[in-house]
């Protein structure tokens, strides 16, 4: 648990993904694409870290995505920030981009 | 030198021409003071018998188009019908006999079914906008229609998500559309970017802070589909590198234990495609309870007619496509 944290709060926009996943791809790319630059932690052979993350509340456990240190959600969270602009204004108060 | 001479040839031509147009004088050869005058009025004639030529073949062209869609048209109601009648009785009628095919295959029928039902509301709901748009109905009673449409709208996607559950590639494939609308399929449905493009022009005049909305409103919905393309393309290589992983040479027992492995990660695989096809309609969905929120009333109800008016378009040349006489 404190792990996560600890890791999450190491960067402005951090992403908990599995390599298998393919939405965590997804996310991947939109923040590449905002300009976000995230922090990737991949989860695969880290159960511990997986279980930290389920009990933390993430659901799905992947992806995960802190900004700002804070768990703002998953993939289809994010989704749903990005398009009424609150990922965007999320991102730029936690200084992950500028604009 | 061979040389083109141009003025040589052009001459010769012109001799040629005028001869079969009658301007030589039996006595007097070729009569030149009013000979051009007389080549451009049978110029202009021979133009105008050229033109009714064209204009008959196409009128009989015409005729020939209509007649095949009067006649697409009848059978098109007949089979509707026909599947009405069928889906009341709970009869499938497969071509095979087998169960297990005929139970996806009954969901993708029922999937056809219902979303041709939806799209005739769904008209039905457009049609009686477009009547109090244009009887100048106050902006209460049109919010009540609009929000009527939108309502309408998260219908399909619902219908949709159970649809993808039982049979995701009947919606994947689009089958499901007519050919015309499948040109432009991305994950199943529409991209909410290009209908968002089509009504920044079609919905002039938009204040300026409206413009701002509505175009970040379309970039976002643009990077929130790029990045789910880019999972599907994630997806189809994973998918290709697990089937890749199962080959190799059969007969030891090891590789018979592989291959199982292999095809139940691909199982895995294709499973994760049903959350796609739902997160690119929930995209679709949001969108466009966005755009609803940005626009006033009266633009929201001009939008969804553009959209509606753009949909028949594409449908009117599916049939048109479909009915098309072939050489």
């Amino acid at each position: 648990m404190d792990r996560v944290k600890d890791l999450a709060s190491k960067k402005a926009a951090v992403i908990f993904t599995k390599s298998s996943c393919c939405r965590c791809h997804s996310i991947k790319a939109l923040f590449y694409d905002l300009g976000a630059s995230p922090s990737i932690h991949e989860v695969d052979h880290d159960p511990d870290m997986e279980r930290a993350l389920r009990r933390l509340g993430c659901n799905p456990s992947v992806p995960a995505v802190f900004v700002g240190g804070k768990y703002i959600g998953s993939a289809k969270d994010i989704i749903s920030l990005h398009l009424d602009g609150s990922l965007k204004k999320k991102l730029i108060d936690a200084r992950a981009i500028w604009f | 030198m061979a040389e083109f001479s141009p003025r040589t040839d052009t001459s010769t031509d012109g001799e040629t021409e005028d001869k079969a147009l009658g301007l030589y004088n039996s006595s007097h050869g070729l009569v030149v003071s009013d000979a051009s005058d007389k080549s451009r009025d049978q110029k202009t004639l021979r133009r105008l018998a050229q033109n009714r030529e064209a204009a008959r073949k196409s009128r009989l062209r015409k005729k020939a188009y209509v007649q095949q869609l009067e006649s697409s048209r009848m059978k098109l109601t007949q089979l509707e019908q026909e599947l009405q009648r069928a889906r009341q009785q709970g009869i499938f009628i497969s071509s095979s006999g087998e169960q297990s095919q005929s139970m996806s295959g009954n969901g993708a029928l029922a999937f056809d079914v219902e979303y041709g039902r939806w799209v005739e509301e769904h008209n039905r709901r457009v049609s009686e906008l477009k009547g109090a748009v244009s009887n100048h109905a106050g902006d209460g009673e049109l919010r009540i229609i609009v929000d009527g449409v939108v309502a309408h709208y998260e219908d399909i996607f619902r219908i949709k998500s159970d649809a993808a559950k039982a049979d995701v590639f009947h919606v994947l494939s689009g089958m499901w559309k007519t050919p015309a609308e499948r040109c432009f399929l991305w994950l199943g449905g529409f991209r909410s970017s290009e209908l968002l493009k089509l009504l920044i022009t079609q919905l002039e005049p938009l204040t300026e802070q409206q413009l701002l909305a509505i175009g970040n409103l379309q970039q976002t919905s643009q990077q929130a589909e790029d990045a789910l393309s880019q999972g599907m393309e994630a997806l189809q290589q994973s998918l290709a590198e697990t089937i890749a992983g199962s080959l190799g040479s059969s007969n030891s027992s090891g590789n018979v234990a592989n291959y199982m492995g292999q095809m139940a990660m691909a199982m895995g695989k294709l499973g994760t495609l049903e959350g796609f096809i739902r997160q690119a309609d929930n995209l679709r969905k949001q969108t466009l309870q966005q755009m609803h929120r940005i626009l006033t009333t009266r633009q929201s109800a001009r939008a969804l007619i553009a959209i509606n008016d753009y949909s028949s378009r594409l449908r009117a040349l599916s049939s048109l496509w479909l009915a098309r006489p072939r050489e």
